[in-house]
């Protein structure tokens, strides 16, 4: 083995290269495989911001557009606030509570670099819309995060001349992986024998029963039992050699010889097929078919022809429920021109989606929905 | 050495009664009663038709009987499954090497669908040419084979407070275990050249992915140079989408999360980028409040996977094979203690094979069960000398606040029926 793997992360750091780094690179043989990178390649790629404000464009944004981006793009996930919905992560709040019982990691009580939250914003928010925001709008975002956390005033206005500036209230409360000296005594000689006068049991699982249902063992005992290769049908075995050559023709005959019910004659399989691709891009909010629930968008099943706003237990905004006192049923042609751009449909809807491009996109993600229910 | 059986004998009485019903249908249908197993005496259907053809799979899934040893998720645990986790079934699985059929995923942005056709690895940054290779180039470098563990820093993340939940896929289950084919990191860097980089020694290497999440992280230049490998085969297939087809990073014993999936570009640098994934996750908060940060290296950790809560005894007394998995990032595991009360005493377990370097380990502790209860641990020791420690020993350094890295040693309580519970033992 290399003799790296035996040093600590800390001392390795620190350490004189080892033996491993020795081989000079310009020994090293090329092959002459790959070509050269383009700049305008590079700079498509090459995003990422460093602590010390490397690959931070300009820009600049501030906490009162910050509000409405956040409330449009972040707030179905993060919340209004940046308090966080359900499970999302919460952005604001939690100062002084990291050496407290469950501290609450924020941006504002954790982060030590802001320049990591604009280049996470920037390049993976928003969520299942990534990378479709302007530099001035992530200055802007950034802003209001810090606005909720109380680190700016109201007024503020963010940019590459000041991000480095903002003090972060966590940014010194890192160190480095210490293990190696703090946890050393965990490299010793192991006790066998009288290692502890008394064992007690102090917590169970059971007692929390948190562990999912189906799992519990004796539910997998019946499922083995249920697939028990003795329940099968004692005929199975013996008719499969003469079925077997009709069964492989079978499915062609049906598709040829009887007509599939109208309704679903009418959706082509293969737009069904592309709109499942297509769907891809709601998914992070949206679900449809069997079991399909709210998440931060409601269940579509159905949608296509179902009035608007009327999904179960989903919390729409007033715009939508305005529109769907007023009749709005989900129409194709409706669809679609909610789909082509969401926020110029109707201006206050919560979807945060930027909206299908491709006309050929929105049609067959409507095909999709279709052959789903509706 | 020779096992009794003691106590109840529940297998036999049930195989009696179960002869004598189907011995009663035999009677009619053949005159004559057969004595014994049905299941030897009486022609079964499987002895007497035939079975699927050659075409019947093309590419094969496991028989059905099997449909219990497969991925599962905890819904709680997160607020959604596109940016979430589940849990390799290691509790059914033996051997070392994980199928990738059942190896635990975690995503940030979704598993996406990535051709090779369309794959494009950039080289860019403190290099001497910046280069673009395509999925094609990367098979044209030389390349290695290796077996790796990877392991999420989070596996056992839920158990720091307490025990919670009951069964090994669940409290240890993210990890797998597969043999990787790929190029080294180090040839690659090569071949853009690194004299730009001048001293290497404080350099890093910014690795990231093509999916929405991008998932960037920095990796000390050593490490890269080291044993990192731009993988794209696993277990002698490509890659799965959910395990970054067609190419991933993988970085032997060091956090899964570092292990780029999609991989997409590699930049060297003279600073860590402190990404989202190495500041606000992936950090270790103490008590004091104050947070370790770069723990990549997985601490030596081992579990018993049978028994255990999913994986009960169901045969009566006598003969048990208690069996598990041990590992570390510090290199190869070199002994695995089991214990059967809680920890007073130990026995060292039978290792299938020499711990080999950051891949895990197979124990076995073959031993006789007649009915006692148990409170089963086991142990594992790495070639530096460290022994994996107990909750309480984590606690004593770290706290209780800790979610990462937790290496501790798991408790079972096997009861006398067989069953098995989660417990924490003082």
């Amino acid at each position: 083995m290399s003799k790296y793997r035996k040093l600590t992360a800390t001392t390795a750091l620190a350490a004189t290269l080892a033996t491993t780094l020795v081989a000079s690179p310009a020994m090293a043989e090329k092959l002459g495989l790959g070509r050269p990178a383009l700049p305008d390649e590079i700079a498509a790629w090459n995003k990422d911001v460093s602590p010390d404000g490397t690959g931070l464009p300009t820009g600049s944004g501030n906490v009162e557009d910050g509000e409405v981006l956040f409330a449009d793009y972040c707030a179905i996930c993060h919340g209004d606030f940046a308090e966080g919905v359900d499970n999302w992560p919460k952005l604001a709040g939690g100062a002084d509570t990291l050496d407290h019982e469950d501290p609450l990691k924020t941006v504002g009580s954790y982060w030590p670099y802001l320049t990591t939250t604009w280049d996470y914003v920037n390049r993976s928010m928003p969520f299942g819309n990534a990378q479709t925001l302007t530099n001035d709008e992530v200055f802007a975002i950034v802003a209001y995060i810090l606005y909720s956390n109380d680190l700016v005033d109201e007024d503020f206005v963010l940019s590459n001349e000041n991000l480095l500036d903002v003090e972060m209230p966590n940014a010194d409360g890192f160190i480095i992986d210490d293990r190696q000296t703090s946890e050393a005594h965990f490299v010793r000689d192991p006790c066998m024998n009288d290692c502890k006068d008394s064992v007690e049991i102090t917590m169970r699982a059971a007692v929390l029963d948190v562990t999912p249902e189906e799992t519990r063992a004796r539910k997998v005992q019946e499922l083995m039992d249920k697939t028990n290769p003795r329940v099968k049908p004692a005929t199975a075995a013996a008719e499969a050699p003469a079925a077997e050559p009709a069964a492989t023709e079978q499915p062609a005959q049906e598709a040829a010889g009887q007509p599939a019910p109208e309704a679903i004659a009418a959706i082509d399989p293969e737009l069904v097929a592309a709109g499942e691709k297509v769907f891809k891009k709601c998914k992070a909010c949206h679900q449809v078919g069997d079991g399909a629930k709210n998440k931060a968008g409601p269940v579509l099943t159905g949608i296509v022809g179902a009035p608007a706003g009327a999904v179960d237990g989903f919390k729409y905004s007033g715009a939508m429920s305005e529109a769907a006192s007023g009749g709005l049923v989900w129409t194709p042609e409706e669809l679609t021109a909610f789909l082509t751009k969401p926020k110029a449909y109707m201006k206050k809807t919560k979807m945060s989606f930027a909206g299908l491009r491709k006309d050929s996109d929105i049609e067959a993600v409507i095909a999709y929905l279709q052959a789903n229910g509706g | 050495m020779t096992f009794g059986f003691k106590g109840k004998k529940p297998s036999r009485r049930q195989f009696l009664s179960g002869a004598a019903a189907v011995g009663a249908g035999a009677l009619t249908a053949t005159g004559a009663k057969a004595a014994g197993d049905p299941l030897i005496t009486q022609v079964q259907d499987w002895a007497s038709g035939t079975g699927d053809g050659v075409d019947a799979s093309p590419y094969g899934l496991p028989i059905e009987f099997e449909s219990d040893v497969r991925r599962r998720n905890v819904e709680w645990l997160t607020a959604d499954t596109i940016s979430s986790i589940n849990f390799t079934p290691i509790h059914a699985l033996d051997g070392t090497i994980t199928p990738q059929g059942c190896a635990f995923e975690r995503h940030h942005s979704g598993a996406i669908e990535l051709k090779k056709s369309d794959y494009r690895l950039m080289i860019n940054g403190l290099v001497d040419t910046p280069l673009v290779f395509t999925y094609a180039d990367l098979e044209r470098f030389p390349r290695e084979n290796r077996v790796y563990f990877c392991e999420c820093a989070a596996n056992t993340g839920m158990e720091w407070a307490g025990s919670q939940l009951n069964g090994a896929q669940f409290t240890h289950g993210m990890i797998h275990n597969m043999e990787y084919s790929g190029v080294p990191l180090r040839t690659l860097l090569e071949e853009a050249g690194l004299t730009a980089a001048g001293d290497l020694k404080d350099k890093w290497v910014y690795v990231e992915g093509a999916d929405a999440s991008s998932n960037g992280r920095s990796i000390p230049m050593q490490k890269a140079l080291d044993d990192c490998l731009v993988a794209f085969k696993a277990n002698g297939e490509a890659l799965r989408k959910e395990h970054g087809y067609p190419v991933r990073l993988v970085v032997p014993g060091w956090e899964g999360n570092m292990w780029v999936k999609w991989l997409r570009r590699i930049e060297v640098t003279d600073q860590a980028i402190e990404s989202r994934e190495e500041t606000s996750k992936y950090t270790d908060t103490l008590a004091d409040g104050t947070s370790r940060k770069w723990t990549w290296e997985m601490d030596a950790k081992s579990v018993v996977t049978s028994p255990s809560p999913q994986a009960p005894i169901r045969h009566g007394h006598g003969p048990l094979v208690i069996t598990g998995l041990a590992w570390s990032g510090r290199g190869a595991i070199t002994r695995v203690d089991v214990s059967k009360d809680g920890g007073k005493t130990w026995e060292t377990a039978r290792l299938a094979a020499p711990g080999e370097q950051m891949a895990l380990t197979r124990f076995y502790l073959d031993t006789a069960w007649n009915g006692e209860e148990m409170l089963l641990q086991s142990r594992a020791m790495d070639e530096t000398g460290y022994v994996q420690p107990t909750k309480n020993e984590l606690r004593a350094v770290r706290g209780l606040n800790s979610i990462y890295h937790n290496n501790c040693i798991q408790t079972w309580w096997i009861k006398a029926d067989g069953e098995a519970e989660n417990v924490e033992v003082s």
